[in-house]
């Protein structure tokens, strides 16, 4: 393993290794977000929906 | 195994599983990721030749297979649609959609920054990544088309028939590096035979690739549930669904 410094600076690729790795967390953190907001607003169409059958069929 | 196969037409069935599923692939895939993130950036000896710019790999790869598989299942899943007329097949296209676009957006983002260093540019009209941008464009277009329609089942098959159409870029993708000059480097990991890549540098590859597919499973599980709630929102077992 790296000492600290070195670790951070990737044999000075740093600035080309971080943010791919920023980025990709970032992706993967946006498709967990988006995917669960994905399924509630399914969800509350869904209970909107049933209300208003509810309500037209009363 | 047939009836198993069947069962899988059926939204509630599906609607069900998936969220039975979710949670265990992305259990998984998070362990398997943070292991990776670790052995790939501490513990991995750098390359001779790249240094540690090689680190890149532990992203690129990953988020390209699976940029080329989701095109795949979307594609699979879109001609089942369309032969089977199964609402659930026209689910799983739509879910794949967005999360193949983004992993393939990833891959050309990181792929251009390991090109800077490596090859002295951010971007080369080369077939692998020109047929990568193209993919891209694809997932777009797919998304796109689906959501230009009023009427969901005629935007459904438009899209459908797009992913079929552009399943072609596929193997173009795949066999750019051989059939073309290329700057891309060929195969060394994903080919048959012995991988020309040492293990201490294969195993946390290994470990981030199968993360970032059982991740798929898990995100594409969330989506697809999703997905079916808003085909079946008339259905009466979405009123149970709702309830829970």
């Amino acid at each position: 393993m790296n000492g600290g410094g070195g670790f951070w600076a990737m044999g000075g690729y740093a600035r080309f290794v971080w943010p791919c790795f920023a980025l990709a967390l970032g992706v993967l953190f946006w498709n967990l977000w988006s995917a669960r907001r994905h399924h509630a607003q399914a969800l509350r169409r869904a209970e909107r929906a049933l209300a208003m059958a509810g309500r037209e069929g009363r | 195994m047939w009836t198993w196969f069947y069962r899988l037409a059926s939204p509630p069935y599906v609607y069900r599983i998936a969220a039975a599923f979710a949670p265990w692939l992305l259990g998984v895939a998070g362990a398997l990721i943070v292991y990776g993130l670790i052995d790939g950036l501490a513990f991995a000896p750098r390359d001779y030749q790249q240094g540690d710019a090689f680190r890149i790999i532990y992203v690129h790869v990953p988020a390209s297979s699976l940029s080329v598989m989701a095109y795949t299942l979307m594609a699979v899943a879109a001609a089942i649609g369309l032969i089977w007329r199964i609402k659930v097949a026209y689910a799983v296209a739509a879910a794949v959609a967005p999360i193949g676009a983004s992993f393939t957006l990833l891959t050309l983002v990181t792929g251009s920054l390991w090109g800077k260093p490596m090859w002295g540019t951010y971007w080369a009209w080369d077939p692998r990544l020109t047929s990568e941008l193209i993919l891209l464009f694809l997932y777009f277009g797919v998304m796109s088309l689906r959501a230009a329609f009023e009427d969901p089942n005629r935007g459904d098959r438009a899209a459908a028939l797009l992913a079929i159409v552009g399943v072609v870029n596929v193997p173009i993708i795949h066999f750019s590096v051989v059939w073309w000059n290329s700057l891309h480097q060929g195969a060394t990991i994903l080919k048959l035979g012995k991988p020309q890549i040492d293990a201490s540098m294969a195993l946390p590859l290994y470990a981030m690739l199968l993360g970032f597919l059982l991740f798929f499973g898990g995100v594409l599980c969330l989506r697809l549930r999703g997905e079916v709630l808003n085909r079946e929102r008339q259905a009466s077992w979405v009123r149970e669904a709702v309830k829970s």
